[in-house]
């Protein structure tokens, strides 16, 4: 029973550890997706006087991912009901040409203001249209989205060193009279502290096992997949290789460290 | 004979303000049986623990087991103290191992197989009448029976020195009558150097024993 509750307090730290790291994970993974689906979804509408290659207006800056030119054979159909045939040959021959501008990244407002200089200095350009004020909500939005996570991240970097350091002085109380003992004996370090490292290796597989369990359990249930489906996102809850990697990897590392350090910490007692 | 411990100006203390021990010589023979008795904070445990190396001396030299305990490396040191067996007051038995674990402690440490180790730890137990509790925890078991567990685990590595501070100074007299006839018997049969610090020697012992007093600082041997 005892044991067993040694074994407990350590799992329980670990398992808090590496499950709030995921949540971590998950929440930043969704705030990249809905950056993605911003930026998929944003462009700069340009308008000029005569034909221009799509290339010449991605080379204008290496912001610019693609440019694409909007055709206007939709609008001239829907007036052709409306216009003799005449009309409608001299509004093909007078209406500009417009292209939509598409970005490699989610923009700020001040590349945007960056970008629209850029592109003004173009003389083929006549007008451009950069949507800044719904673009300026949206960002906004964003910014706040990720300083929520910048936030989430340093408060589970504070509890996160609060519960191995508490974890730190529980073990070294648990462990050290035992060392000692051993030590009085002539056991040498690697010996004394094999117990310590076995068991902390043990406790941090039984801890990273119940996390990734938890995550293939939330993956399979598809927890929160309608709410990130509402605002148009897919976000991967769990990777079994890289994110079970992961967790197997801090857990174990914490677990080391902190075996490591109670080591170096060690004081004989008798 | 062989000089188990060789003291020469020995000076102990824990700070450089305070000494405990001060330029004290003495030796102490293989197979002697010794006891060193003075008031309570005259320094008797910690010139044990010089012993065993958990001090180091301040000034002087001390030779244990013929190694030189002052500016000693671990690997010495723990040379050294797999030659010693300890027993303490308070036992300071692992308290999340069995007694069997804790009896086998020093066989494990001395790298003895697990086949002789066994045979050496139901050996033990048996003399010290506790075979029936090997698989018990030392929490489980009374006072004096704890001393019995450290007394078998301080012989099971058939060590050259026992060192033994106050070992029945938390026993009844039944059980301090076992201590002690166990470190005569070890002492008598099994040939090692017996060094107890105590406040009182019994007066019913089978052994001669030598006898050293400390009292302000100073090391004397009582005739």
């Amino acid at each position: 029973m005892r044991s067993v509750k040694n074994h407990l307090s350590l799992i329980i730290a670990l398992f808090t550890i590496v499950f709030t790291m995921q949540v971590y994970i998950v929440v930043d993974r969704t705030v990249i997706a809905y950056e993605s689906n911003l930026n998929e979804n944003y462009s700069i509408v340009v308008v000029t006087k005569k034909k221009v290659e799509t290339d010449s207006l991605v080379a204008i800056s290496p912001k610019i991912k693609s440019a694409d030119e909007i055709s206007t054979k939709d609008v001239i159909k829907r007036l052709q009901s409306q216009m003799k045939q005449r009309h409608i040959d001299l509004l093909k021959l007078s209406l500009p040409h417009f292209y939509s501008i598409h970005l490699t990244h989610y923009p700020t407002p001040s590349e945007i203001t960056s970008l629209r200089k850029r592109l003004e200095r173009n003389s083929d350009i006549t007008r451009i249209e950069d949507f800044a004020q719904s673009h300026d909500t949206l960002y906004k939005l964003l910014l706040l989205f990720k300083s929520v996570v910048v936030i989430f991240a340093i408060a589970i970097f504070a509890v996160t060193s609060l519960l191995v350091l508490k974890e730190m002085r529980i073990w070294q109380f648990q462990h050290n009279e035992r060392m000692s003992i051993m030590a009085m004996f002539g056991a040498p370090v690697w010996m004394r502290s094999a117990v310590l490292f076995r068991l902390s290796i043990v406790d941090a597989i039984v801890a990273s096992v119940l996390a990734i369990g938890t995550f293939i359990y939330a993956d399979v249930l598809k927890v929160g997949n309608t709410q990130l489906q509402s605002i148009g996102i897919e976000v991967l809850l769990f990777d079994p290789l890289n994110d079970g990697l992961l967790i197997v990897g801090v857990a174990l590392s914490l677990s080391v460290i902190l075996a490591t350090l109670i080591v170096i910490g060690h004081k004989e007692e008798v | 004979m062989d000089k188990v411990i060789l003291a020469q100006d020995l000076s102990l203390a824990y700070n450089t303000e305070e000494t405990i021990i001060s330029r004290a010589n003495f030796s102490v023979n293989s197979g002697d049986f010794v006891f060193i008795t003075g008031a309570s904070g005259s320094g008797k445990s910690t010139l044990l623990r010089s012993f065993y190396g958990a001090l180091q001396p301040e000034n002087g030299s001390l030779i244990v087991g013929g190694v030189e305990v002052n500016n000693i490396s671990s690997s010495k040191l723990n040379f050294l103290r797999r030659h010693i067996g300890i027993v303490f007051q308070d036992y300071k038995l692992v308290k999340e191992w069995t007694i069997e674990k804790n009896v086998a402690l020093p066989l494990i440490i001395n790298g003895y197989a697990k086949d002789v180790s066994d045979i050496q730890v139901d050996k033990l137990l048996n003399h010290v009448k506790l075979s029936h509790k090997i698989s018990k925890y030392p929490q489980e078991l009374s006072g004096g029976e704890q001393q019995r567990v450290a007394m078998a685990r301080a012989l099971a590595h058939n060590p050259i020195l026992i060192l033994a501070d106050e070992p029945t100074g938390n026993l009844d007299d039944y059980s301090s009558r076992l201590i002690w006839n166990l470190l005569e018997g070890a002492n008598t049969q099994l040939k090692a150097t017996v060094l107890i610090v105590t406040h009182h020697i019994p007066e019913d012992l089978a052994v001669d024993y030598r006898h050293f007093n400390i009292e302000g600082g100073d090391i004397y041997e009582i005739s």
